[in-house]
Parts: C-alpha cells; sequence; structure tokens
C-alpha cells in the first residue's frame, strides 16, 4: 500500500518549510509556489513526508493512501 | 436561481449606522448579526453597508476571493495616515505581503529568528532579579518591536531602538479609531496622538539615519536594509528616499506581525493562569523536551505539543484581528444573496471561531479540541479562523507560532508567573480597530532558579 502527496495550490504561499523538513521532495522557487519533486516516495521516507506536511503554515500539502 | 436581498441587523438608527455601536460593543454587534440574520447579514458603518459574512460556506466565498474581486486595500482607510499619505511603499497589501515574505519568512531564515527571539526574551528579563511585576501590554509590546524590527528589517537597525520607539509605535496603533470610516483625518484626541507618535517615530528613524551616513558600514556584512535605502539616490542625484518614507515602510513591515503578536503571548499567558493544571502541563513539558541540552532555535521550530494546543485554543478565544474587511469589486452571490459592487464584505474570527456547531463549549479554554481525532483547527478550515484562510492566510502564522514558542521556552523556565488582578479584570479594549489589551494587566514573577528548592508558592 503506497501514498501519495497532495498539494492545494490555492493556498500555498510559497514558505518552503516542506523544503526544510524534506528537500529531497520539495521545492519552493523564491517567488512561487512549492514543486512536488516525487509526489510517491518510499514508505522509508514517510516520517519525514508526514513532518513536511505538518510544518506547512498554510496546510496546502496532503498525504494520499493508495491502495494498490 | 433568484438572489435575495440581504437581511439587516437591529439597531444603528444613528447617523453613522451601527458605528457607536461598533466602537463600544463590536463583537456584541457581529454576533447579532450572526443571531438574527445567519451566515450572511448586514450593518452599517458610517456610509457603507457592510455585509458581514459567517460560517464555513461564506467563510469560503470570502477566503478564496482574489484582490480583483474583494479588494483589501480600500477596506481599511486607518492604515494611510500610519504608513503615511503618498509614501512609495504604500502599495497594495498583496505586494507587500509578497515582499516580506520573500525577504524574511522563509523557512530557512526561522532558525535565526528562533536564536534572535530567544536572546531578546533574555535581554528584556535582564533586570528583573528574584520577583517582581510587569503589566502585560508594556512588556510584550515593547519585546515584540525588538523581535519583529531585529528579524524583518535588521539586528542592526534593532540596536538603535530602544523603548521610546516602542511607546511611539503603541501610541500609533492606538490611532485607529473606527471613526476612520467616517473620515480618517476627524480632529479628534485619537488621531491626533497618531499624527504625533508618527512624526516622533520619524524623528528617531532621522536620527538614525544620520548615524549611518557619518559611520558607513564597514564591509558587507556590517550592512543592513537602512544602509541601502540612504545612500539610494534620485535621477538629479538626491537622496531617494526620505527618513518620512523610510519610517513608513518600516512601519508597514512591523505593523502586522506587532500588536497581533503581542496581543497573542500576553493572552497565551493569561489563559495559562487561568488554568493551573494547562500551565503545570506545559511547564513540565517543556522541562522533559529541554532536558536534551538542545538550544531554543532547536525545539521553537519543532513540535511542543501542549504549548502548541494551549496557543490555538488561545488564538480561537482571543484572535487578535476580530474582524477582516474588504470591498467588493464586482457583483457576487453568496449562500443565495447578492452582494453588490462598491459593498464592504467582512469575515470574522472573534464570531466564526465560535460556532457552537463546529466547536463544542465554544466559550470554553479546552486545548485537547485539537489533540487527534478532533483536531477542530484542521476539520473546520474556514471557520477556525485566527490567521485567516486560504489565498491570504496570514504569511507571518509560522513566524508567530515559532516565536510564541520561544518565547514561552525562556519564560516559563526561568520564571513563575501569577495574576496580580482578580482574573477576569484581564480584558481587550475593542474601542480601536487595532485591539490591545486594557491596562493594567498585571503578574507576578519570581525566578524558578533560586527558589525552586524551598518554594511551594505556586501550589
Amino acid at each position: 500500500m503506497g501514498y501519495k502527496i497532495e498539494v492545494d495550490l490555492d493556498l500555498c504561499q510559497g514558505h518552503a518549510m516542506c523544503e526544510v523538513e524534506a528537500p529531497d521532495y520539495f521545492n519552493v522557487p523564491k517567488r512561487g509556489q512549492v514543486e512536488i519533486l516525487n509526489d510517491a516516495p518510499p514508505q522509508e521516507d514517510r516520517a519525514e513526508i508526514e513532518q513536511a506536511v505538518w510544518a506547512c503554515p498554510t496546510q496546502a500539502l496532503s498525504i494520499r493512501e493508495e491502495d494498490d | 436561481m433568484t438572489t435575495a436581498i440581504v437581511p439587516r441587523v437591529s439597531g444603528g438608527e444613528h447617523e453613522h449606522g451601527h458605528l457607536e455601536e461598533f466602537r463600544t460593543d463590536p463583537i456584541g454587534l457581529m454576533q447579532r448579526v450572526r443571531d438574527e440574520c445567519g451566515d450572511v447579514g448586514i450593518f452599517q458603518l458610517a456610509g457603507k453597508q457592510v455585509v458581514f459574512l459567517s460560517g464555513a460556506e461564506a467563510n469560503e466565498f470570502f477566503f478564496r476571493s482574489s484582490d480583483d474581486d474583494l479588494d483589501q486595500a480600500a477596506a481599511y482607510p486607518f492604515m494611510t495616515p500610519i504608513f503615511g499619505q503618498g509614501v512609495v511603499f504604500d502599495t497594495d497589501p498583496e505586494r507587500r505581503k509578497e515582499m516580506l515574505h520573500n525577504a524574511a519568512l522563509r523557512g530557512e531564515q526561522m532558525k535565526g529568528h528562533a536564536t534572535t527571539i530567544e536572546r531578546e526574551v533574555h535581554r528584556m528579563i535582564a533586570d528583573w532579579g528574584d520577583k517582581g511585576e510587569i503589566d502585560l501590554l508594556d512588556f510584550f509590546a515593547e519585546l515584540t518591536i525588538y523581535t519583529s524590527s531585529a528579524c524583518l528589517i535588521g539586528k542592526k537597525f534593532r540596536e538603535q531602538l530602544d523603548g521610546r520607539f516602542a511607546r511611539l509605535y503603541h501610541q500609533l496603533e492606538q490611532g485607529t479609531d473606527p471613526l476612520c470610516y467616517v473620515d480618517p483625518y476627524l480632529p479628534i484626541e485619537s488621531f491626533r496622538l497618531r499624527d504625533e507618535a508618527r512624526l516622533g517615530l520619524v524623528e528617531l528613524v532621522q536620527e538614525i539615519m544620520n548615524d549611518r551616513i557619518v559611520n558607513p558600514p564597514r564591509d558587507k556584512g556590517d550592512r543592513d536594509m537602512l544602509d541601502v535605502l540612504v545612500t539610494i539616490r534620485d535621477d538629479e542625484g538626491n537622496p531617494r528616499f526620505s527618513a518620512n518614507e523610510i519610517t513608513g515602510m518600516f512601519i508597514s513591515m512591523m505593523f502586522a506581525g506587532h500588536h497581533t503578536s503581542s496581543g497573542t503571548a500576553s493572552w497565551t499567558l493569561i489563559e495559562m493562569l487561568r488554568y493551573p493544571d494547562v500551565y503545570a502541563d506545559v511547564v513540565a513539558e517543556l522541562e522533559e523536551l529541554y532536558a536534551d541540552g538542545q538550544e531554543v532555535s532547536f525545539h521553537a521550530l519543532r513540535q511542543i505539543p501542549k504549548l502548541e494546543n494551549v496557543l490555538k485554543e488561545t488564538l480561537r478565544l482571543h484572535p487578535p484581528l476580530i474582524i477582516l474587511m474588504r470591498v467588493a469589486k464586482g457583483e457576487f452571490e453568496v449562500a443565495g444573496y447578492a452582494i453588490h459592487e462598491g459593498e464592504m464584505v467582512a469575515a470574522s474570527p472573534a464570531i466564526s471561531n465560535r460556532i457552537a456547531e463546529d466547536f463544542p463549549d465554544p466559550d470554553g479554554f479546552v486545548p485537547d479540541r485539537y489533540e487527534k481525532p478532533r483536531q477542530e483547527d484542521l476539520i473546520n478550515r474556514w471557520t477556525w479562523i485566527p490567521f485567516g484562510a486560504g489565498r491570504h492566510r496570514c504569511v507571518g502564522a509560522a513566524f508567530a507560532t515559532m516565536q510564541i514558542k520561544a518565547i514561552f521556552s525562556v519564560l516559563l523556565r526561568e520564571y513563575a508567573l501569577e495574576m496580580a488582578q482578580p482574573s477576569e479584570s484581564y480584558q481587550n479594549d475593542h474601542s480601536k480597530m487595532v485591539v490591545q489589551l486594557a491596562q493594567p494587566a498585571k503578574v507576578r514573577y519570581r525566578s524558578r532558579r533560586r527558589s525552586a528548592a524551598t518554594s511551594n508558592w505556586r501550589g
């Protein structure tokens, strides 16, 4: 069972807190919104991704469970 | 589908409609709008109809709207005399927000800010001694002048400020009487003091500028924003920015984060003092957390669950901005009602944060409501709105949260605090658009380090 990272770009303000927590998966350019570098990370990075989702000040990020 | 006419709340038969009531009991007025009219109702502020929205559906419309549809700039007439008329920086709030955001509020800057805040708290309490008494408004309003100037403008500028700047800045914030909706330049005391305070701030900034011109920075590392601003010339070779303009820029950079953080720090402490069990839990949490020997700049950026829940509940009950306003730039429909171009549109954290259907025991202080699985802040994303929501959500929210965690990481471990006046006498002053703690708001402190072994003073 995998999971996917989702973003609501209506809410992202480009704080880059996610990038601080998980730089391998999030990039936030100086004037812009988040780019998700890989939206389906492996299970071993789940804790890091959850920390990034928690750290987002606008709750723009979320995790969706994938049942495959 | 036909749209209904928005109902008008009772009262407000005076010349300026509900303005007098808004100046004395704004929360009472807004609650009556919701009670009588529901999610969409009208009250009258001087010559303007204000379409007042509450509840998830109406709030979602409000917070998802762009500046082209619901304009912020025109909705806050009290800001122009504070920033200064004709100041270049007085552009639209979105642009200002973006500049501040890109300059000082990105994630990678937070660790440095936390270190700065920790140091500023230590400086403020350096002369406290073993025990004494402070006024919360005086203390936190001054502390947050130092933290916001150091973090948002520059440490070098902060080093040139003292209590005078803090007092003038507070006097300026007091110049936000809702009579500004009649005319922000009326000859009333509040506005006279505002203009006097602004002149005082310009004088202080002018002194600092003169010093910078005489003593230019030794190297790049010694240069801050003000050093750069004083060297910029226009086409004729004259200084591009006057002290008046630079003061306006600095005032506007600090404005959104100052009274809001100051008030929130005060109320976070007041609520903990009202609930000794919660206070004890937070102190125990901090003791345990910092037993690992890490710095404040480490833990303030990470989870401090009990303190965070206390902060969330404090913000729900005492949101620093009680009303958010816009001006409609077109025709809209909300929950079956029509909003017309030119009308003011408002949402209220003070009202929506206490909707009983979303927040059981709405007037109670219940930090546990943020625990899984309740998580009432996340579940009610359009009604738990101390920071606003959607695309206009406060860009300083992460900074503000970190700041509270840093302040109390220092304060609660160094000192034990207790109320120095009756619990219910801690109140907000709602007579101005900028809500501040009413004075007196005294608390007593006693050092925990020296007295810990012998004192059971808090029991």
